[in-house]
């Protein structure tokens, strides 16, 4: 398919404008995330595995994006996930939810939805009983619908 | 705009020890704070900023919502159950409302 | 104003490279064929045309999305658009207006009564002598037979009603008339389809039917399909009318948009109700 002149002229201006906008709006920094993590922990740098996100590789609308996480742990009353903490690192705040368990949960699992307002991380933050702290991350790409629409 | 409303699924019935799914929703427009009228001006914040899931007053799992979360709010969790029970589910709004609605199960 | 000038430009922008095809990344969509069951039943969403209707095969707006999106509607439990439906419910139970009537007190059961009624939407009414939608209908039922206020045509109760009674219609066949003083309206929603609007200059056609199913930028474009309405959508976090979604299409293309409920989109609904004869009613269906 050609370019008609006026499609053309509205790319060009477009992408000014995008430039031209995109700097006034704030996001959570890399920063602001990890002071999150580290509240969370209590200092600690959480390990990797136990803890998995499942998330979709990419969204059709940031809106509405469909979150699950599941903690390897036999939930018993003296050995359980405490919490887990989700966090997305390129929204305007970095928090977006905090599951508790108890040994009652019976397995360590929950699902969402949540807001993303651009592609990027999804992270999982597991608190276990004894203290001890792992995290999964996940990139999610976030489309743009067709004409905005 | 009617008042916001629960919804959960819990099953009516299960086995001793057995681990149940449980889905909760429930209409609310969570109102983010980032969002401005047609004025200019921010429309505050206004969300459920809490949920909380007990059996025979027992809590067996909780949540802390942000803005972040979707309208409409939706949580999916699990129950170990050993005995027969009520179930209460209980939102808090961040206006001081709270919702909550409460299920029977029974355990055989 | 400025600054809404700057974003129009860029919407345009980034439909013209839409339709060039400039796409980095698409969602996974679902595979070829999955059946859309919602509670045991299976609906019809894909269909041979009838005569005259130039999609081959009509597909309902649920094969176009990503499985993600495609789930929610497989449970009316994870349907984010049935808190309205338990309203429409509600509403349908309780009096209203001078007569102290309630909707159930003529028409009983929503269940048996309103069974089919979506699916035959927008329809002739004779009485009045025009082309009738169904917000017409529970706002002619309003004023006429309980004496209350018209309800405005996008407020949650008008969608918690119109959901409401399409509910008793999901998984029958669209089927619209468009026989006797409709087949006017029906040509002229038919020609709006095919006309360019807009600073765009876009027909319909354009997207819906000649690029159905390519990428227009990272959206999968569908044939526009009605079956699903109202419909929950993310973008809007909530249920929408039919006119919403065609007003929403006209602001996208910069066209100014025709009013929710004028004879225009009363039209156009009748003409693009009939390009999906035969797919399952899906009130409240779950798109992006």
């Amino acid at each position: 398919m050609t370019l008609t002149r006026r499609e053309a002229l509205g790319l060009t201006a477009g992408a000014a404008a995008f430039l031209t906008l995109a700097p006034r709006i704030a996001f959570a920094a890399a920063e602001e995330t990890e002071a999150a993590i580290k509240a969370f922990t209590g200092g600690a740098t959480p390990a990797s595995g136990k803890v998995s996100l499942d998330t979709p590789e990419i969204a059709e609308n940031g809106n509405t994006v469909p979150v699950g996480v599941s903690v390897e742990s036999p939930m018993t009353a003296d050995n359980y996930v405490e919490s887990v903490m989700i966090l997305a690192d390129g929204n305007p705040a970095p928090g977006v939810a905090t599951f508790h368990f108890t040994a009652m949960s019976g397995i360590a699992e929950a699902k969402t939805r949540i807001r993303l307002a651009k592609t990027q991380n999804v992270i999982a933050i597991a608190k276990m009983s004894d203290g001890s702290t792992f995290m999964d991350k996940k990139e999610v790409k976030v489309t743009i619908g067709g004409c905005g629409g | 705009m009617a008042a916001p409303k629960p919804r959960v699924k819990v099953p009516k019935k299960a086995s001793k020890g057995e681990v149940i799914t449980i889905k909760t929703l429930i209409s609310h427009p969570m109102e983010s704070g980032q969002r401005k009228d047609k004025k200019g001006e921010v429309i505050p914040r206004q969300i459920i900023n809490k949920f909380t899931c007990e059996y025979n007053g027992q809590v067996v799992f909780s949540c802390d919502l942000e803005p972040a979360v979707s309208a409409n709010p939706y949580l999916e969790f699990n129950a170990k159950v050993e005995d027969s029970g009520t179930f209460k589910f209980t939102w808090l709004d961040d206006d001081g409302s709270t919702y909550s609605t409460e299920n029977k199960l029974t355990v055989e | 104003m400025a600054k809404i000038m700057k974003i129009n430009v860029l919407s345009a922008a980034l439909f013209g490279a839409g339709m060039t095809a400039v796409v980095m990344t698409a969602p996974a969509f679902a595979e070829e064929g999955v059946k859309l069951v919602i509670d045991g039943e299976e609906l019809t969403t894909e269909v041979a045309p009838q005569e005259g209707n130039p999609l081959d095969p009509v597909r309902s707006g649920w094969t176009f999305r990503s499985e993600e999106t495609q789930a929610l509607e497989t449970d009316d439990f994870e349907n984010p658009g049935f808190p309205l439906v338990d309203y429409g419910e509600e509403l349908w139970n309780t009096a209203d207006g001078s007569t102290g009537k309630s909707c159930a007190s003529c028409h009983g059961d929503a269940s048996e009564s309103m069974k089919g009624v979506r699916a035959s939407m927008p329809k002739w009414n004779k009485e009045k002598n025009t082309l009738f939608t169904l917000e017409d209908y529970i706002n002619l039922s309003r004023e006429e037979h309980q004496g209350a206020k018209p309800w405005k045509w996008e407020s949650q109760e008008m969608l918690g009603m119109t959901a409401y009674i399409g509910l008793q219609s999901r998984g029958m066949p669209v089927n619209v008339s468009i026989d006797g003083p409709a087949k006017e309206w029906f040509e002229k929603g038919k020609k709006m389809y095919y006309t360019r609007y807009g600073q765009l200059d876009l027909a319909c056609a354009q997207c819906h039917e000649d690029n159905q199913g390519t990428m227009i930028r990272a959206d999968h474009l569908s044939q526009g399909q009605i079956n699903g309405f109202p419909t929950y959508r993310f973008k809007w976090s909530g249920l929408g009318s039919i006119h919403r979604r065609f007003k929403g299409c006209m602001d996208n293309i910069r066209a100014e948009p025709f009013k929710r409920g004028s004879d225009e989109f009363t039209a156009l609904e009748l003409y693009v109700a009939w390009r999906g004869q035969g797919l399952s009613v899906e009130t409240p269906a779950v798109r992006n």
